[in-house]
């Protein structure tokens, strides 16, 4: 949408001297502290979380006997559980005008950290569902006021790229955690207490660094409200008023609307390999593919987000799953290329819209309202990915699954389509100058 | 706070981290460290040649401290607690039967473990590898030694770590077809076809090489099913059944049901199903059983619960009479030969 405001846009790689790259320094320096400081915090907190989930499975089943299949029928109860404890910490975190989300954000990633000594204290496996779900409430609370304080940090001009590092530092931790629990278990054969022990140092220090450096209130970007963002809300906007705004509306259908045509993650790798006839010992690296893309996406998209609009770019990452689709039905005997390919689509399509659509979201949100409205939007769309998740599977079972992944592909097509309408009605231009020029 | 406070305490936070973090990893590598060798007073265990046709002996997982650790162990039959021989083949799960063996195992990679199914011949011998999609779990030969079944568990999501499903696969030893996955076959319960996304099979028990009683779990139920590899069939049973175990003479199936109005942290209850009259009925074990049980003769269950070094083996009357006692400490995965 920024191409609205008449400039020429600044080129990627910039030519030495000149008023470009100028510009092109100016916007590398504009990803504020504060978010770099919360994706120091997701970073070493993915690596905490990453390293349990990595041992879990090993962990119950070859050092405690336990079968883990019951956290698989829990499961759906949780991510419930958790869909609603973003909801609530979400209008939690905007009470107090600001002040509140580092306070919440800190419960919440506080909580995730006590769990991981709980586990070791724990060996049954209903217990063990117990912490971990407690585990996912501190992420479900946390979720939404940081990425309010993201959003509040960087100036809207640069917000797209300020979620795309956040995102990328966040994905990294993840890639590390593993690693980090598996050289563990090298040194120390099934020391599962050590991995555990050290996951909780690792959480523990996201959450000094969170209480330290994250400023107690981040201060909103002031001189660069839009039109929408000036309308006087009411403070604590519940959530009916959050949705009477059309854009909050617009943009929480349409991240319904495409939610319920994204094929979970799981459902892609299994027909990815059942396509192919994958070895199964690949199946557990599939999901690095993603990971690895969407880590070197993340900064660059949202960039482009920010030049070219982040509902079109949102809109585009919708395409590159699209695409991804397309080259699940297609009969070819390609294997590693394609694996590759829809990896490659599959990350590039969470690298164009997850943060690029909290960055959306944070456009059309006032800022006395910005962790409820993400929370909104974000449990909009994963309830609706939930919804999907059911009925790809009823029509994988149904009719097979590659009538199951044509299906899912006219819907994104059409949901796309949509979306595409309803949000082209609902962006207001920006003020002339560009925020970022008015902020200096 | 200036910032030089704050980077201070950040420093001390650090170091009191790290410290406690570096700590528990030594204890943990240190304790490791003993490990490799066994403590006086543990069950003596010296490798030695474990051949899986001999009917005088019984096997198992050792978990005693050592550097035989995981090792598949044969012992006397008549003394299970007697002198352990250890094959030095590392197994997660194991299962045998007529000289046919499974082992599920951990195979070290330079980032992470990978898991692979390995069929036995009677001399431990690998005869063929599979490579397994996730953790391994449930593992059992068919009589003859023909067929061979194993579970795992599949967690291909991160970020959605309590999320597992279960993958079931049939190998036929001689003609080497494999059914990697039980999903596809066509489920029946109350004798209505289910289609469902949910569906997992897993825990294995043969009839004999065609036939077999299984888990399905589907919309948070599970049902005990009888499986027909030719017909590529599941037919559900009776319900709340989990990890069957079939008695040998083939009329009685033990297995681990969840019961209402227990602990919510000890669902399982050790139960057996009598095939003919479908009535169930509770043994002497009143814990909480997570483990596809064995049955060592047609009256007797064998069964792990957590122990000092991981698990150990319990047994217990299969008729409902009697009390649990301890088998053998430090053990996994019985296996007792006909």
């Amino acid at each position: 949408m920024y191409l609205t405001d008449g400039r020429p846009a600044p080129a990627t790689s910039g030519t030495p001297g000149g008023r470009r790259t100028r510009r092109i320094r100016r916007a590398g320096a504009a990803v504020p502290s504060t978010v770099l400081v919360l994706g120091t915090v997701s970073l070493i907190t993915d690596i905490s979380s990453e390293m349990v989930t990595a041992v879990l499975p090993l962990y119950l089943v070859a050092e405690l006997g336990l079968s883990p299949l019951g956290f698989g029928v829990l499961d759906g109860i949780y991510n419930g559980v958790s869909a609603l404890v973003r909801l609530v910490g979400g209008r939690l975190s905007d009470r107090g005008g600001g002040g509140g989300h580092k306070a919440v954000a800190a419960v919440g990633y506080g909580l995730s950290a006590l769990c991981k000594p709980l586990l070791l204290m724990v060996h049954s496996l209903p217990l063990i569902g117990a912490v971990l779900a407690v585990d996912r409430t501190g992420k479900g609370l946390r979720t939404a006021p940081r990425d309010a304080m993201i959003s509040l940090a960087a100036e809207p001009a640069v917000r797209g790229r300020a979620f795309g590092v956040h995102r990328a530092m966040d994905t990294a931790g993840a890639l590390c955690g593993p690693l980090v629990a598996f050289v563990l278990l090298r040194v120390a054969a099934e020391g599962y207490d050590a991995v555990f022990t050290v996951s909780f140092c690792v959480a523990v220090l996201g959450v000094v660094v969170l209480l330290l450096f994250v400023p107690r209130r981040v201060p909103a970007e002031a001189a660069a409200e839009t039109d929408v963002e000036r309308a006087p809300a009411t403070p604590r906007t519940p959530v009916r008023a959050l949705l009477k705004r059309p854009e909050v509306r617009r943009l929480t259908g349409c991240a319904v609307l495409l939610g319920l045509t994204t094929v979970s993650d799981s459902f892609l790798y299994l027909t990815l390999q059942r396509r192919l006839e994958l070895p199964t010992g690949w199946f557990p690296l599939l999901p690095l593919g993603t990971a690895a893309a969407f880590l070197l996406l993340a900064v660059p998209l949202g960039a482009v987000a920010d030049r070219i609009g982040r509902r079109r770019l949102f809109l585009c990452g919708h395409l590159a799953l699209l695409c991804a689709y397309g080259l699940l039905l297609v009969p070819t005997a390609g294997g590693t290329v394609l694996v590759g390919a829809v990896l490659g689509l599959h990350g590039a399509f969470y690298a164009a819209t997850d943060g690029v659509l909290a960055a959306a979201t944070a456009d059309a949100v006032p800022e006395d309202a910005r962790g409820s409205g993400l929370a909104v939007v974000q449990t909009g769309q994963t309830a609706a990915r939930f919804v999907c998740s059911l009925a790809f599977g009823a029509a994988w079972t149904a009719w097979g699954d590659r009538t199951a992944v044509l299906t899912a592909a006219l819907g994104l097509a059409l949901a796309a389509s949509l979306s595409a309408l309803l949000l082209r009605r609902a962006v207001p231009a920006p003020a002339p100058n560009s925020p970022s020029e008015q902020a200096r | 706070m200036s910032l030089s406070a704050r980077l201070s305490l950040l420093l001390v936070a650090v170091l009191v981290l790290g410290g406690v973090a570096v700590g528990a990893t030594l204890h943990a590598a240190g304790r490791a460290a003993r490990k490799e060798h066994a403590p006086a007073g543990g069950p003596a265990v010296a490798s030695g040649a474990v051949r899986l046709d001999d009917p005088r002996r019984v096997f198992f997982r050792t978990m005693a401290w050592g550097p035989h650790r995981d090792e598949i162990t044969a012992v006397p039959a008549d003394r299970p607690t007697g002198p352990r021989t250890a094959s030095g083949v590392r197994c997660l799960r194991f299962h045998a039967a007529a000289g046919t063996g499974i082992c599920l195992q951990a195979v070290r990679g330079a980032l992470r473990d990978t898991y692979r199914a390995v069929i036995l011949d009677h001399r431990l011998r690998p005869l063929h590898r599979y490579d397994l999609a996730g953790t391994p779990t449930r593992a059992r030969v068919s009589p003859s030694g023909r067929t061979v079944a194993w579970t795992v568990f599949v967690s291909g999501d991160s970020y959605a770590g309590t999320a597992f499903s279960t993958r079931t696969s049939i190998v036929d030893t001689r003609g080497r077809h494999l059914d990697a996955n039980l999903e596809t076959y066509a489920l029946t319960v109350g004798g209505r076809a289910v289609h469902a996304a949910d569906i997992n099979v897993w825990g294995v028990t043969f009839a004999d090489d065609t036939h077999f009683y299984a888990t399905v779990a589907t919309a948070g139920k599970t049902y005990l099913v009888r499986g027909d590899r030719t017909t590529r069939t599941l037919r559900a049973l009776h319900p709340n059944v989990e990890c069957p175990s079939l008695s040998p003479d083939g009329t009685r199936l033990a297995y681990k049901k969840r019961v209402k109005g227990a602990d919510p942290d000890a669902p399982w209850r050790l139960y057996v199903l009598d095939l003919r009259t479908l009535h169930e009925s509770a043994t002497g074990e009143h814990r909480n059983v997570d483990d596809q049980a064995a049955w060592r003769d047609d009256h007797t269950l064998v069964y792990s619960l957590p122990g000092d070094f991981g698990s150990d083996l319990w047994t217990v009357p299969a008729d409902g009479s009697g009390a649990p006692h301890r088998l053998v400490t430090a053990a996994l995965a019985p296996v007792f030969p006909r």
